[in-house]
């Protein structure tokens, strides 16, 4: 099998806010997230493909298709956009890494027609980032998201 | 055509630690000749960067799968506090009596982060440099 790993970067803002805690509770678990002005960052998204590579074109799938996959999936919705506000795919979630990674995942996942989604990597910063991958028999269960 | 997810959240610290591989089984001819330069009397360093990696179910109230503010108080007191700047031989009593390679570092790491109350701890990785990186799990 062959793993395809293509990198997008946007610039996004975000806080963290869940309204059915209050103030207090808000600050305690989510420290200077809790914002309400909001901060952002310059994510960094890997999204990675496999399957087989096409004996016609020796290739698993066009870079230039997945490059305007995630530009039109992910960009375009994403960046220099406010998480909280203007995504409605995250609507009603706080705008985590894990959900963030998650949302991608979904937007993704239907739209690669050429090899599987194998795995979204989303860099928050280069000290944090999230793995979303299919939860495979054998692989101890992360709940569905 | 949604499947089930696996989710993991990876964090990165750094320490810089001294080591030096030496067998006290070994003559110091047979340690040089297994441990080249690892094996000077003195010891070395390294910068080492940490990636930690915890999995589980990602909690709809915080949408996290774990709180940085509970993770980096918790690496910090259980390794960093003990690893950052220190002589891993001498001051990391788990290494009076094995030898601190990275592969042990590793197990040492991880073997004192998997009691974390939040998540699943499912892979301790180190680069000891940029050119070499070690990872365990318990996975078998
Ligand atoms: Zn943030």
């Amino acid at each position: 099998m062959i793993r395809i790993t293509r990198k997008i970067e946007f610039a996004a803002a975000h806080f963290y806010h869940n309204p059915n805690f209050s103030a207090e509770e808000n600050r305690r678990v989510f420290g200077k997230c809790n914002n309400p002005h909001g901060h952002g960052h310059n994510y960094v998204l890997e999204v990675t493909v496999a399957g087989e590579p096409d004996p016609a074109t020796g290739m698993l799938l066009d870079l230039k298709e997945l490059k305007g996959i995630l530009n039109r999936e992910v960009a375009e919705r994403m960046d220099h956009r406010h998480l909280n506000y203007e995504v409605p795919e995250l609507a009603g979630q706080i705008p985590t890494c894990e959900n963030i990674a998650a949302v991608i995942w979904r937007l993704l996942e239907s739209k690669i027609t050429k090899g599987k989604l194998d795995r979204v990597r989303l860099y928050e910063s280069p000290d944090l980032f999230v793995d979303c991958t299919a939860e495979t028999n054998g692989r101890r269960a992360g709940e569905r998201v | 055509m949604s499947q089930p997810l696996h989710v993991s959240l990876t964090r990165r610290y750094r320490f810089a630690a001294s080591h030096r591989l030496h067998n006290p089984q070994l003559d110091q001819a047979e340690n040089l000749r297994l441990y080249g330069k690892c094996a000077n009397p003195y010891g070395h360093g390294h910068n080492y960067t940490l990636q930690v990696t915890v999995t589980g179910p990602v909690n709809p109230e915080t949408g996290m799968i774990a709180n940085l503010g509970e993770l980096d108080p918790f690496v910090e007191q259980n390794v960093l506090e003990a690893f950052d700047y220190k002589y891993l031989n001498e001051d990391v009593r788990e290494f009076e009596s094995t030898i601190p390679t990275t592969e042990n570092v590793c197990r040492e790491i991880y073997r004192r982060l998997r009691p974390f109350p939040s998540a699943k701890i499912e892979k301790v990785r180190i680069e000891e440099t940029s050119n070499n990186s070690f990872e365990y799990s318990d996975e078998g």
